[in-house]
């Protein structure tokens, strides 16, 4: 689709800025929206003009958007006018900035990538244009995901329900916009050790990080590659299943795309879940994490937990030694490992920034990334050139890879009794931004103790939002054995 | 795990990058404290464990060997300043 330019532009935006769009009363609902485009009962244009003005006036408060992408949006807008048609028609979406946008500027949060404009889209935003979704812009986020509260970066997102407080991260500003955005609304984020469930429970939202391989990686900038998964973020689980059923699915433009054949998940809502059972882990309710877990997170999930036993679901406390335990080396080694390769590709010539030719080959790289990456970027760089280099290989890179094999197996074992498992997503709530300014680099990869083993064994997981502790929203996560995301809607749909 | 000046300079320039002496001198102690938490580690026995690098197992995808749409030589130019004659230009080697 041509994204209109010029003089065409300028004509849609006049006409739109004459009509009284603010007048408009915006559909929250996502079904209620979808219907009144396919029966063009409401102007999308109109709406979309309505949208882009709120997402702007709650960017200048609150930092989720990288690039609001309007002229996109309205093009869109005018085409499904004509064309009124697709399960997400007229749909705002959300893009976490390292999801590729044709022709939309897509830095994955990072200065060295200032300027690129792909020239094609990711697979993830083919199916959702497919079906009518009219993208919003790119969001903010951790420099290529490297943090878990979103606060390494340039623009920097602020919590929806107090300014003071972190959005989480890494895809912050996804989160943050799917909690303010009152109009029909999603979003996509991306997880490579958490950065899904974790900003969803910040900002009191779903978020649904699949299987690895479930939902295709073409077109993102890349992290680590044997961990990285796109998937959905929403107000609501219903809108979450909606959306994983677009984007879910094998993609023969990527390798590691799963070949399981998919299937329609809001099938799982509100199937009963008398019977299932569910295992507690209970090592992550204890003193995990500096002083512990937050007292007021445990209470609230043992709270879930007992109207869930009420509802004849079986719950049981399980232990898991070797993954609470091993979990965090192994994946920071991987992450950073897979990180350092794919970070190498960064070196000012085919697209991003740039420097002028002036220097010889080493001196020219090595300053334009010494100038373009952060310091979280370095630091991790640093250490995945470290884990692969000869004569620590072994000890490190390869032996990660071999603890992963036993963490993964660790879950199987308990999956063969379970349906799924239940702990916290966090060991904190929403901490204020000059509350992480006292943790050192590694007391920051600690905070990960919960959402990195199930993102290191590829197993799929959500954040359930379950109420407010003030102005920090609380959450449970639960995972569950390789493509059974029905089940975590089924299950994540019973709790309420 | 010693963790000097010698060896960060050393990973630094492996990897491309031009640490100030002010980063060197903050990196020493971070990466010390990260490498010990990695060193946890070496408390488990994986002798008979097979690595995954992958979570999953991964079929073998093939297609025919057929050209398929893609960029054209303009298209994939068309994002830098640096090229010349229908090339990519990067700076002197020698």
């Amino acid at each position: 689709m041509a994204i209109l330019k010029g003089q065409r532009y300028y004509k849609l935006k006049l006409s739109i800025d004459n009509n009284n769009y603010q007048e408009i009363k915006m559909i929250t609902n996502l079904h209620n929206h979808i219907q009144a485009v396919h029966n063009q009962s409401i102007d999308i244009v109109e709406y979309t003009a309505k949208a882009l003005e709120q997402a702007k006036a709650i960017n200048k408060e609150y930092n989720y958007f990288t690039t609001i992408s309007e002229e996109l949006a309205l093009s869109q807008a005018q085409n499904l006018k004509k064309t009124p048609t697709g399960r997400l028609a007229g749909v705002f979406l959300s893009v976490k900035d390292a999801i590729c946008v044709q022709g939309v500027e897509s830095t994955a949060g990072s200065k060295i990538l200032k300027g690129y404009k792909p020239l094609f889209n990711a697979t993830v935003i083919q199916r959702c244009i497919n079906e009518g979704a009219i993208i919003l812009g790119k969001t903010s986020q951790d420099e290529f995901g490297f943090g878990g509260f979103a606060v390494n970066t340039e623009i920097v997102p602020k919590n929806p329900f107090n300014k003071d407080r972190v959005t989480g991260g890494s895809s912050g500003g996804s989160a943050g916009i799917t909690q303010k955005a009152d109009f029909a609304h999603l979003a996509l984020g991306e997880s490579t050790g958490g950065s899904i469930v974790n900003p969803a429970l910040f900002c009191g939202v779903y978020g649904l990080c699949p299987t690895y391989g479930r939902v295709s990686r073409y077109g993102l900038l890349d992290y680590g590659s044997s961990l990285d998964k796109i998937g959905p973020m929403a107000k609501t689980i219903e809108d979450i299943a909606s959306l994983l059923n677009i984007i879910a699915g094998h993609d023969d433009k990527e390798a590691t795309s799963a070949t399981q054949k998919t299937e329609d998940y809001t099938k799982y809502l509100n199937r009963p879940v008398r019977k299932m059972k569910i295992g507690i882990i209970k090592d992550l309710f204890g003193d995990v994490f500096g002083d512990g877990v937050d007292e007021n997170i445990t209470k609230a999930i043992y709270k879930k937990i007992e109207q869930l036993e009420s509802e004849e679901v079986i719950c049981e406390e399980v232990s898991m030694p070797i993954t609470n335990k091993y979990g965090i080396p192994a994946y920071y080694i991987i992450a950073t490992a897979e990180a350092s390769t794919n970070l190498a590709k960064y070196c000012g010539i085919r697209y991003g920034a740039a420097d002028d030719l002036k220097s010889n080959y080493n001196e020219y790289f090595t300053k334009f990334r010494e100038a373009n990456f952060s310091k979280e970027a370095k630091r991790r760089i640093m250490l995945g050139t470290f884990t692969r280099m000869a004569g620590y290989r072994d000890a490190y890179y390869t032996k990660a890879m071999k603890v992963r094999t036993k963490i993964i197996e660790e879950y199987q074992h308990l999956f063969k009794k379970y349906d799924a498992l239940i702990s916290p997503v966090m060991p904190m709530l929403a901490p204020k931004f000059s509350e992480l300014e006292k943790l050192t680099p590694a007391q920051h990869y600690m905070a990960d103790i919960m959402t990195a083993p199930p993102n290191l064994a590829g197993l799929p997981h959500i954040n359930v939002p379950i109420g407010m502790h003030n102005d920090q929203a609380l959450g449970l996560m639960l995972t569950t054995n390789h493509f059974e995301e029905g089940k975590l809607i089924q299950i994540g749909s019973a709790i309420r | 795990m010693q963790i000097d000046k010698q060896l960060v300079q050393h990973i630094a320039s492996t990897a491309r990058l031009q640490l100030s002496e002010q980063e060197i001198n903050e990196f020493i102690p971070q990466l010390k404290e990260i490498l010990d938490m990695f060193s946890q580690l070496d408390q488990i026995d994986v002798k008979n464990t097979l690595p995954s690098f992958h979570p999953i197992l991964l079929e073998n995808v093939t297609r025919e060997d057929k050209i398929k749409p893609s960029l054209t030589q303009e298209q994939a130019l068309s994002l830098t300043k640096h090229k010349e004659d229908g090339y990519f230009k990067g700076p002197k080697i020698l």
